[in-house]
């Protein structure tokens, strides 16, 4: 276990975090304002993915610039955050707020069921593996080993800018402010005058985009097949309740250690690679239940 | 009194004989289930596997069938796991009254699927797994291989690398994690430790089967510089490995021995580098030297490339393989039943000692329901002719030469070998033509 | 009154259909099964809470009558005591952990639990086979050697008699002083407290149970499937538990058990004429009955009974 092996599995360690961040933060951000796990947000993923890989086949038949292929993975996420995440909270996910929450539980995992057979009706069960953007941006050698400058920097630089971008947002726009109010209080937050509706709507969509974010930007390194919606969610769980359910900077410390840790696991003892993210969730809750970085909350009688 | 004992004594024993005689009638109909993968990264490999068989049982159909009796397949995803499969196997069977099951193509649906086919009674053709420990463990009556096992394949691939590559040091393995990836890991490096026992293993990795993610993998082993790198995985799963590898250049400085990837080539293109050892499990081709120019093989080619768009790939051949002993099995049955119907243990009697014949070298059938299947291998080459790479400096390796004994155990058998069978005269080469 | 010719009806239609049918042996004792786990998370909900990793006691069983089976060749009774057992010993020491927590931190670590389970089996293929799983091979019963069909049918009549009954013991508990201290949890458990009963022991007494029921029915499909994988115990699998017990209606017994036997079907019709969309179908179905009908199928029935008989909506 030397240096340069630490090195190695920390490259590529942080640049599978990076995806892993992205999508846990939009589930994370869901349930701090709304208080409902959405299982469905594995399914956001899948589609955000498929529809990034889509717009890159289309780029290459029609022979369209280039340098078009790494906007159009950000375009893909934003149009599924609002078309899907917008119709499921307006349709659905406004009416059960008030409901059991084992019942919206189900009904989230309702909705994922059955995108999940929409998502096969238009895309098939086929594997699409579209990887132009890759290519396009070519490799860099570290230590020996040979990077894709879109693992190396794409990916981490992305992965940076929602952190930053989402604690700026959240500070310093109004709309921010309002979400951390309804998060907060929601009674409290709508007394002073705070549209919660409006206010959970946008959390909803943008929640929605940065999971469909994390899809579309793991579809150029990855193969898409159905059910990779139900690896991501679970494994995304793991990330956000390791942290504590709600807290947006305690996922990204989480995401880097399982990130992290994963990637050692491969060097070292590569038969625990896939147990490594719920052990460390097991052990994590068992000790603090509500997470790393979450304040205990009195349990209301 | 007794003219009417007589008659009625006549009478019945006439009816007797009549039903005796008269054996199983012939059907209307002959139901087939076919497993395949239609869903997920394994769909690249299972649906020209149905494409073939839609092509050929039609071709079959209309040239009357099996003496007369259509053909009807039923196709099953393989996609679905394992329990969902059984459930729908057996539905198949016995709702639907299959009499002949073609199950399966991954080698941990035929392990589920052979005592079940044992227990139901019903003819079943592993057209496409090669775990060799299905047949090897228990003597089967109703469960067929048509093509090759492991054993066969592995080695017939240690052959050729040590002749294309005889002074490697290091090997890492890239393998799926099922019974397949470990069975075939197991075979070749068993026969590696005889033939050239100083080669070092760096690492055996083992993603999980669908695994769509090999970055890390793909690392270490940039890190560890193996000579050689031998994957036996296949579908999706290779596509994905070696576009990766590929991206991060791995490829550039270590020679890769895939021995599925005859049905990546087309699919991967420029993806795939040239000096890349190639196999397809058997002498499955659409160039293969001996049969290319055959009429029934160029009519399939074209009828295939009509239906998908693409070259038949060794699932399709593999196919084609079963199919064949499926007829050559009944018709043989027939013949020996006089022109009757059969039973399925008179179908399987006749399948054991059975030729027959796909679009490759003829298959013998074995007393241990296990196939004899040639195997062919290639080393990646650009030719302006085609968008993918070809194969050049090809070989052939007979079946008999690189097959354990009826009876035998492969792994006691490999421990056996000699590097005698490097030098033997049955190992046939040829070069890559228009 | 309604649900018991609903239970008499179901019982006869499990009873008499797979004779006349065959094929329908197999998919019956799989969907009765998945009843009597589905009855196990049934347990779990009376108390307010729901586990999305309980397929993990389904599966554990499994494997454990897999293990036996191949290693110690016992009787197929025996090993559904064996897989029973396991699953209730598994049950008994992640409870002993698992009973502090309510709500999102109870859902959330049996996920945990059942992920680790899950990637355990998968990867060390050499002890458990991987994502292959186990073959189960189908031993004597009770004494009994049978063929195929021979041991689906005892295999049905015993799943049905252990599902009557288990759903009787299920009722007869929920109404027992245990059974309405396990109700309390939810709505009052402070008060619980007050009265000097030990919610904690109280609600681990519930688990126990639930992962009893969970074992037994994951002992009998492993058996009368002859296989075990690892995506029985998914967390998906655990999902679908839960989605069957408020599809079926969460107040009776009889909701898992006619909601199992829906699900079942329509996934396996769906494969053959709705080009498979069995998931589009259900998870629509399952929405517009909350909505419409939040006691479930068997709400649905029992209404529609009793207005057919002209009494007054009670």
């Amino acid at each position: 276990m030397n240096l340069n092996l630490c090195l190695t599995a920390i490259c590529d360690g942080v640049s599978s975090a990076a995806l892993l961040y992205l999508t846990a933060l939009g589930l994370t951000l869901i349930f701090g304002v709304m208080r409902i796990l959405n299982v469905a947000h594995g399914s956001l993923y899948a589609f955000g993915g498929y529809l990034a890989a889509t717009f890159g086949i289309v780029i290459a038949q029609r022979g369209l610039p280039p340098a078009l292929a790494l906007p159009a993975l950000v375009v893909a996420a934003i149009i599924v955050g609002v078309l899907v995440g917008g119709t499921l909270e307006v349709t659905l996910l406004r009416r059960i707020l008030d409901k059991d929450p084992i019942l919206q539980l189900i009904i989230t995992f309702a909705v994922f069921m059955i995108l999940e057979d929409v998502q096969r009706l238009i895309w098939g069960s086929q594997p699409y593996f579209v990887s132009d953007v890759v290519n396009q941006l070519g490799m860099t050698t570290v230590l020996g080993i040979t990077y894709t400058n879109y693992q190396l920097f794409v990916l981490p630089v992305m992965a940076l800018v929602a952190f930053l971008g989402i604690q700026y947002f959240l500070k310093r726009t109004r709309l921010g402010r309002e979400i951390t109010a309804v998060t907060h209080h929601r009674e409290v937050a709508t007394a002073l005058g705070v549209n919660a509706k409006h206010v959970s709507l946008l959390t909803f969509i943008i929640g929605a985009s940065l999971g469909a974010l994390g899809g579309a930007l793991a579809s150029p390194t990855t193969s898409l097949v159905p059910g990779i919606g139900a690896d991501v969610l679970v494994l995304s769980f793991a990330v956000i309740a390791t942290a504590g359910l709600g807290q947006l900077a305690g996922s990204a410390v989480t995401a880097l250690v399982i990130g992290i840790a994963r990637a050692f696991a491969v060097y070292l003892m590569p038969e625990i690679e896939v147990l490594v993210p719920y052990l460390i969730m097991v052990l994590v809750l068992l000790v603090r239940p509500q997470g790393l970085f979450a304040a205990a909350e009195v349990r209301r009688v | 009194m007794k003219r009417k004992v007589f008659v009625i004594v006549a009478v019945v024993l006439c009816s007797l004989m009549a039903t005796l005689g008269y054996g199983q009638q012939k059907p209307s109909e002959l139901k087939v289930g076919i497993t395949t993968f239609v869903s997920g990264p394994a769909s690249v490999f299972g649906l020209p596997g149905k494409a073939a068989a839609e092509i050929l049982i039609d071709d079959m159909n209309r040239q009357g069938g099996i003496n007369g009796v259509k053909i009807i397949p039923i196709f099953i995803d393989e996609g679905v796991g394992g329990d969902k499969l059984l459930s729908e196997y057996r539905r198949v069977v016995q709702e639907q009254g299959a009499k002949v099951m073609l199950a399966s193509i991954s080698s941990g649906s035929c392990n589920i699927v052979a005592p079940v086919a044992e227990d139901l009674k019903v003819l079943n053709i592993m057209w496409d797994c090669s775990t060799e420990k299905i047949l090897e463990s228990h003597r089967y009556k109703y469960v067929f291989r048509s093509g090759a096992n492991a054993t066969t394949e592995m080695i017939a691939t240690l052959i050729y690398v040590l002749k294309m590559k005889p002074d490697f040091k290091t090997i890492a393995v890239v393998n799926m994690d099922y019974a397949w990836g470990r069975d075939s890991w197991e075979l070749f490096n068993a026969g590696l430790k005889v033939l050239k026992p100083d080669v070092k293993v760096l690492a055996e990795l083992f993603p999980k089967f669908g695994a769509t993610d090999f970055s890390t993998e793909i690392s270490r082993l940039q890190a560890l510089k193996p000579d050689v790198i031998l994957s036996t995985s296949w579908g999706g799963d290779l596509d994905t490995f070696i576009r990766q590898a590929s991206q991060r250049g791995l490829m550039r400085n270590t020679l890769f021995v895939l021995p599925l990837a005859e049905s990546s080539l087309e699919r991967l293109g420029a993806a795939l580098p040239e000096g890349v050892i190639i196999g397809g499990i058997g002498d499955h081709y659409f160039l293969h030297p001996e049969t290319k120019n055959d009429p029934a093989h160029k009519a399939f080619i074209q009828k295939f490339r009509a239906k998908t768009g693409s070259y038949p790939i060794y699932p399709s051949y593999h196919m084609a393989q079963a199919l064949a002993a499926l007829k050559g099995a009944y018709e043989q049955a027939i013949k020996n039943n006089n022109g009757k119907w059969p039973t399925t243990e008179q179908v399987a009697d006749a399948m054991r000692s059975l030729t027959y014949k796909g679009f490759g070298r003829t298959l013998h059938m074995r007393q241990d329901d296990q196939g004899l299947e040639a195997q062919l291998f290639g080393i990646t080459k650009s030719v302006p002719e085609y968008p993918f790479k070809v194969l050049d400096q090809m070989m052939i390796v007979p079946a008999e030469l690189v097959t354990p004994p009826v009876g035998e155990q492969s792994l006691d058998w490999v421990k056996k070998i000699t590097p005698a069978m490097l030098n033997s005269n049955q190992l046939k080469t040829y070069q890559y033509t228009k | 009154m309604r649900t018991r010719g609903l239970t008499v009806l179901l019982v006869a239609a499990g009873a008499t259909l797979p004779i006349f049918i065959p094929w329908l042996k197999t998919p019956v004792i799989l969907a009765i099964n998945n009843g009597l786990a589905v009855l196990g998370v049934l347990v779990l909900i009376r108390a307010g809470q729901v586990s999305f990793g309980h397929a993990m006691y389904v599966c554990a069983s499994g494997y454990a009558v897999a293990y036996a089976g191949r290693f110690f060749h016992l009787d197929g009774v025996v090993l559904i005591l064996a897989g029973t057992l396991a699953s209730i010993v598994l049950g008994a020491l992640i409870g002993l952990f698992i009973v502090r927590y309510r709500a999102i931190f109870f859902g959330m670590l049996n996920v945990a639990f059942s992920m680790v389970l899950y990637s355990i089996l998968v990867k060390f293929s050499t002890y458990t086979g991987g994502s292959d799983g186990m073959r189960v091979d189908r031993p004597p019963f009770a004494g009994f050697t049978f063929e195929r069909s021979g041991f689906e049918t005892t295999l049905l009549y015993v799943s049905i008699c252990i599902a009557v009954l288990a759903a009787l013991i299920v009722q007869r508990y929920f109404a027992s002083a245990s059974g309405q201290a396990l109700a309390a949890i939810k709505t009052n458990e402070t008060r619980l407290e007050y009265l000097g009963i030990s919610a904690r022991r109280v609600f681990w007494g519930g688990y126990v149970a639930s992962a009893a029921l969970c074992g037994l029915g994951g002992s009998i499909a492993a058996l009368a499937q002859g296989l075990v994988t690892p995506e029985t115990g998914y967390w998906v699998r655990s999902g679908e538990l839960v989605f069957i017990a408020i599809l079926g209606g969460s107040s009776q017994a009889i909701g898992a058990f006619l909601g199992a036997v829906v699900f079942e079907f329509v996934r396996l019709y769906a494969a053959a004429y709705v080009t498979g969309a069995w998931q589009l179908v259900l998870g629509t179905a399952l929405i517009v009955i909350i909505f419409a009908a939040p006691s479930g199928l068997v709400g649905l029935v029992t209404r529609f009974g009793r207005g057919r008989a002209g009494g007054h909506a009670s």
